[in-house]
């Protein structure tokens, strides 16, 4: 569960600018800080002879220094606007390309609902809380909300970008190196705002091309008898008032696909790891883990969990 | 000393709001679906007047909005709209063709009904049943007017819809309760 989140790692052109300009304030105000210190210092520990305020030579010297610093305050602050409304204008403007990958991204209470977009049906391939992205390669995101407006923000990829809903907001972001970064809704959204994280998976071309080549196969069907009735229960009981599985008859829209969840790392939006241990809590008492999460206490028995969580993990 | 009489009495006086209380965990995990409810008349050791279900719900802002939620994400609304009906009954008005207490809609939405109706036994975790329930019961003018807010749980950029209209259908002024 320890995946870098920080803008000090930059991993894309976008998120690059943003570490330089970080670095350039750093830096001018670092040294500009460690001066105004020395002065005071010196100021404070010179015993000079006094000095008669009445006496011109004096006041002009004292006025040449003022001047002086405050030109040079100026200069800097001028410096540090403009880079940073450089960095600005860079961050937002498109990395045209025409082989970019489409996503549309939509924030939820408190998860994120993934669709990679194509012109055919059969290929586009829903998922959740996890972005696979080719590395090399700009993704156009674009980001829409179903309840109140969240924040896209993966620091080590680009800035933020708010999820409004009723109006769609696009972000540009590309990885040129491959790795996990965790995102964070970056928007106070509800009582589980700090539970609503993501993953972006940058990968080789290959790797991603496999992994969006598996997204798009319905389900795998349950590889025993128990995972059988766990399909039972699961296609009987609540779970599919809300949740789908592609390749059954779970078509619910108002949580997310399950359809590949063992491929995940995480559950319930980054805040636990996907292991069988967390999924049975998960399932069994998704309220005492993320408390005022739209899943609810079921009520399920022993025997049901067992073949619901073995058809669960079958979901690979 | 007034003063400060009469902050501890206003701090005092909203652990009695219950309006707004958010009860996330009610039943325990794991717990089985109780039977509370009775389908027929006939019983063993005679029949006394049956105990009137109370439900919490209706006085509670929160679940009456999680009533509202569960209402369109259970796709209640593909049939009986925002309560005024369309292929199902609607809602709003005072005919009630299964009965309007709490537990005849209840028994309504678990069992079904004929002509349409499907039964969500099983399929809706108890509890949120009784949400819907607060919720139906609440466009229906049923529930307390203090709790009936009919809002969402979420970005609210429309009046609400319990506000009487400024102006009604056709024209005519609106409705003043």
């Amino acid at each position: 569960m320890n995946w870098p989140q920080s803008m000090l790692g930059a991993a894309g052109p976008h998120a690059g600018g943003v570490e330089s300009l970080w670095w350039l304030f750093f830096w001018i105000t670092a040294v500009v800080y460690v001066l105004v210190i020395v002065a005071t210092i010196v100021a404070v520990l010179r015993r000079g002879r006094p000095v008669d305020p009445r006496d011109p030579a004096a006041s002009r010297g004292a006025g040449v220094v003022i001047a002086s610093a405050t030109g040079v305050t100026l200069v800097l602050l001028f410096i540090l606007l403009i880079s940073s409304v450089r960095t600005g204008r860079y961050s937002i403007q498109g990395l045209a390309d025409p082989s970019h990958v489409n996503i549309k991204l939509t924030g939820n209470q408190w998860w994120w609902d993934v669709e990679y977009e194509s012109k055919l049906a059969s290929q586009r391939v829903q998922t959740a809380n996890e972005i696979h992205i080719p590395t090399g390669r700009p993704v156009l995101l674009k980001l829409q909300s179903t309840d109140v407006i969240h924040s896209f923000w993966v620091p080590n990829l680009a800035g933020k970008k708010d999820l409004i809903p009723g109006h769609q907001t696009e972000l540009w972001i590309q990885a040129d190196r491959s790795g996990v970064f965790r995102g964070q809704c970056a928007e106070f959204c509800g009582p589980q705002h700090a539970h609503m994280a993501l993953l972006v998976i940058a990968e080789s071309p290959d790797k991603y091309a496999a992994w969006l080549e598996a997204q798009r196969h319905p389900a795998a069907e349950p590889p025993d008898e128990m995972a059988k009735r766990g399909r039972d229960v699961f296609l009987s009981g609540p779970c599919v008032m809300c949740h789908s599985i592609r390749g059954t008859g779970a078509g619910g829209r108002t949580a997310p696909d399950l359809t590949h969840l063992e491929s995940r790392l995480t559950l319930a939006a980054g805040t636990i790891p996907n292991t069988p241990g967390h999924l049975a809590g998960w399932v069994t008492d998704a309220q005492g883990i993320k408390p005022g999460t739209r899943m609810p206490t079921i009520g399920i028995n022993g025997e049901d969990l067992q073949a619901l969580l073995k058809y669960l993990q079958a979901l690979k | 000393m007034m003063r400060l009489v009469t902050i501890v009495t206003l701090v005092l006086a909203t652990a009695a709001c219950e309006r707004e209380q958010r009860r996330f965990t009610e039943a325990s995990p794991a717990s089985g679906v109780p039977q509370t409810l009775k389908m027929g008349q006939l019983e063993p050791g005679g029949s006394p007047q049956q105990v009137a279900i109370q439900s919490e719900y209706e006085e509670n802002a929160w679940a009456i909005s999680e009533g509202k939620r569960n209402f369109e994400w259970f796709n209640c609304v593909g049939c009986h709209a925002h309560g005024g009906g369309g292929m199902g009954p609607p809602l709003i008005d005072s005919r009630w063709i299964y009965g309007s207490e709490p537990e005849n809609i209840f028994a309504t939405i678990m069992q079904g009904r004929p002509n349409g109706m499907p039964a969500f036994r099983g399929r809706i975790p108890q509890q949120q049943v009784w949400q819907i329930v607060a919720y139906v019961r609440s466009i229906g003018g049923l529930t307390p007017a203090d709790a009936r807010s009919q809002r969402d749980d979420d970005l609210f950029y429309k009046k609400p819809e319990a506000r009487t209209p400024q102006k009604g259908p056709e024209g005519q002024p609106g409705r003043r309760p």
